[in-house]
């Protein structure tokens, strides 16, 4: 592989950035060997590992080594030779420190492409230059939008099996463009590489001499990520009350949780939901002592002037900017249980924020078939990785924005009381 | 600060501070495992941030398998103490003794603290039991939950694990259940050893470069204690080794390192091609799905 001397050894600065990025794809476009040959160019693929999966390839009788068995954890994973499950993969340059959530490519897994996606700041979607797009490309398209990864990038990959052909890439570019401008992605990046020969992955490739673009590393290395949060919406779930009792802190009281969206600072006005009641801050503190501002994603300490009654699942916001205080919740759900389906009528435990209420769906409005975005309003159930908007009615209100203005305060998941698993995950629309 | 941007290590340290607090807001009876090894000192470390300027509101437990490095213990009790937090000592010797596990042949306890933990998490009834591991070290790790379900038995059934989706996280359990919580899964080696530099978190002293009696044994540097003897033909030389993990005194190897301060161990980790747990631990290097299958029967 590849030398790359210029690359600091799997290290970086204590003052870089973090960058979440998902990949979509499946083995056959290549997905693996892109993300191996991200970590052995980033010198962040150690010596035993590699080793480990050398020898295991080679006692299969591979003609090659096969990178997938370095994301591919599970027993049964490296049995069937597919991703069953979200891997969590972490590399970094000198300029930022990323984590990988490599998520299976099959709809049988767009749960596991959701839960992928909803942390993501980026989504790395993979054709195969020979194939272009294909129905899964457009699907997982598709899911990063409905869960507002903010970039995306689309890998045309196997560029050295099409001779490098420029016409080839920009038909690809094209198509896809096209595609995503009815799904309203922000920021569209297109990228030519070839993940098995090194080109353009960490260092740009003369046999792509045409591409005036940059190489993939570079492109997440310098993709501006810094005003992807909200930082215009005040928004602070209260998480936990700390009170010492003890007698050098005998009246403190701290209002602990992690900024959603939004700047604070001591001074500001604030309003506590659901009550209503307005204070200011008196104080932002960690551990480390006071700070002039907060901002996400910050876990802080607040401080309220006045003595109100808040408690975990209240919200502080500012009196002139306040979420949607309501029981009745529009949604896209996508439903992630096996073994039942979410059912007009159902009831279920919903976790917002650091808020648990219970819910009834009163309303399946229409099904979504994720490859043709088909709307299909006879359907009253949602099965395994369906989506489809619902309407729920919950106990409380819930203190929510629209997930397309804040995923941090949009976002929910739906738990079954029974057995208490996770069975949904919804978008406030 | 004027850009709103924040440290990696930052970004770190604010997830594991929410997840901690998540815990603690949601769980009845949490607990943190704490060994005196690195990962439980940075996890305590972060428990006391969290709460501050309240102490720490959960004990911490020691699966205590009496085979550790003597300069662990010592350091585990002090830094107890200075915490003022309960330690709750779950004894593997004491499990033996009643017979509620079998000392393996060839003396290792790694695999027999799993019924120990068990049964201690079900005599305190915990809920919720804090771990210091992270997705880096190994890959089942990697598919693993930050709130990861534990069913009766303590079994981990990576097959059927909870969507975790945002930061939203389902510590929900039925009696008997447990949730164990990791919040460094994002966090790499080496983030662990910068943070503990950056916040001058104190470590046992085995983890620092120093002259130590020591035997090669399957390509592995072991120091010679009250649980290494040398076998036939093994021959003992003093060379200056430190350590990267600190399980059992008996299977932790040491590697060879000049280096004596966080700084120096820093560079080096940074240079380094070799995973910790590959570099230094006897008990991993079993089988392919080594890790897995200890998990799936309990094992953090």
């Amino acid at each position: 592989m590849t030398d790359a001397a210029t690359l600091a050894p799997h290290g970086a600065e204590d003052t870089t950035e973090l960058l979440r990025f998902a990949t979509a794809g499946s083995v056959d476009d290549g997905k693996s060997t892109l993300i191996g040959r991200l970590l052995f160019d980033t010198k962040t693929l150690f010596e035993d590992q590699w080793e480990s999966v050398t020898a295991v390839s080679a006692g299969r009788g591979d003609e090659y080594t096969d990178l997938a068995l370095l994301t591919d954890g599970l027993r049964s994973e490296r049995e069937q030779g597919i991703t069953i499950d979200v891997a969590y993969r972490y590399f970094a340059t000198p300029e930022r420190k990323f984590i990988i959530a490599d998520t299976p490519g099959h709809i049988q897994y767009t749960r596991n492409m959701v839960t992928g996606a909803s942390t993501a700041d980026l989504a790395l979607i993979l054709v195969d230059a020979r194939k272009g797009l294909v129905e899964q490309s457009r699907r997982h398209a598709f899911l990063c939008s409905l869960l507002r990864v903010p970039h995306m990038v689309l890998c045309v990959n196997k560029m050295d099996l099409v001779d490098y052909d420029e016409a080839v890439f920009k038909q690809i570019e094209q198509e896809f463009s096209a595609f995503a401008t009815k799904l309203d992605v922000p920021d569209l990046t297109v990228i030519p590489v070839s993940a098995l020969k090194g080109d353009n992955v960490v260092t740009r490739s003369e046999n792509l001499s045409w591409f005036e673009g940059p190489s993939l590393l570079h492109h997440l290395e310098k993709v501006h990520i810094a005003s992807d949060r909200n930082l215009v919406d005040a928004r602070f779930p209260v998480q936990h009350v700390i009170r010492p009792h003890s007698n050098d802190n005998h009246d403190y009281r701290g209002y602990a949780g992690q900024v959603a969206s939004g700047v604070m600072k001591p001074g500001d006005e604030v309003m506590v939901l659901p009550s209503g009641f307005t204070t200011r801050i008196a104080a932002i503190e960690t551990a480390d002592g006071e700070v002039e501002e907060a901002f996400p994603p910050m876990s802080v300490t607040v401080r309220l002037e006045d003595e109100l009654d808040v408690s975990r699942g209240d919200m502080l916001c500012r009196p002139g900017n306040q979420p949607r205080v309501s029981q009745d919740v529009d949604a896209l759900v996508c439903w992630m249980d096996e073994s039942k389906p979410l059912r007009l009528r159902g009831k279920y435990a919903v976790k917002h924020t650091t808020a648990d209420v219970r819910a009834i769906v009163k309303d399946v409005q229409y099904q979504l078939d994720v490859n043709t975005l088909h709307r299909d309003e006879s359907a009253s159930e949602l099965r395994l990785n369906e989506i489809g908007r619902v309407t729920l009615r919950t106990t409380k209100p819930l203190l929510c924005d629209d997930y397309r203005r804040n995923r941090a305060t949009g976002g929910f998941i739906i738990i079954d009381e029974s057995d208490n698993r996770t069975v949904g995950a919804g978008i406030i629309v | 600060m004027s850009d709103y941007r924040v440290s990696h290590l930052a970004a770190l340290e604010a997830e594991a501070i929410f997840i901690i607090r998540e815990v603690v807001a949601t769980c009845q009876r949490p607990v943190l495992l704490f060994s005196g090894g690195k990962d439980s000192i940075v996890m305590l470390h972060l428990a006391q941030k969290a709460f501050a300027p309240a102490p720490v509101p959960f004990p911490v437990m020691h699966v205590d398998t009496g085979q550790n490095f003597d300069e662990v213990i010592e350091f585990r009790d002090r830094r107890v103490a200075s915490t003022g937090v309960q330690l709750v000592i779950a004894s593997v010797q004491d499990a033996i003794d009643r017979g509620l596990v079998t000392e393996p042949p060839d003396g290792t306890r790694n695999r027999i603290q799993t019924p120990v933990l068990l049964e201690a998490a079900e005599k305190y009834q915990f809920d919720a039991l804090f771990g210091g591991a992270r997705r880096d070290e190994e890959k089942a790790r990697a598919k693993e939950r930050v709130f990861s379900f534990r069913d009766d038995f303590g079994q981990w059934d990576p097959k059927n694990q909870r969507p975790e989706l945002w930061n939203i996280y389902n510590g929900r359990v039925h009696p008997g259940e447990q949730i164990r919580v990791f919040p460094l899964s994002n966090w790499t080696e080496l983030d662990v050893w910068r943070y503990i530099g950056e916040q001058e978190i104190e470590l046992p002293p085995v983890y620092f470069a120093g002259p130590r009696e020591v035997v090669e044994r399957d390509g592995m540097l072991y120091a010679v204690n009250r649980f290494i003897t040398p076998r036939d033909g093994e021959e003992v030389f003093t060379e200056t080794i430190r350590y990267r993990t600190v399980g059992d005194a008996n299977l932790t190897a040491g590697v060879r390192s000049e280096a004596a301060t966080i700084e120096q161990i820093i560079a080096e980790v940074a240079a380094t091609r070799i995973t910790e747990r590959g570099a230094t631990r006897g008990d991993d290097k079993t089988s392919e799905a080594a890790m897995e299958d200890r998990k799936r029967e309990g094992y953090f």
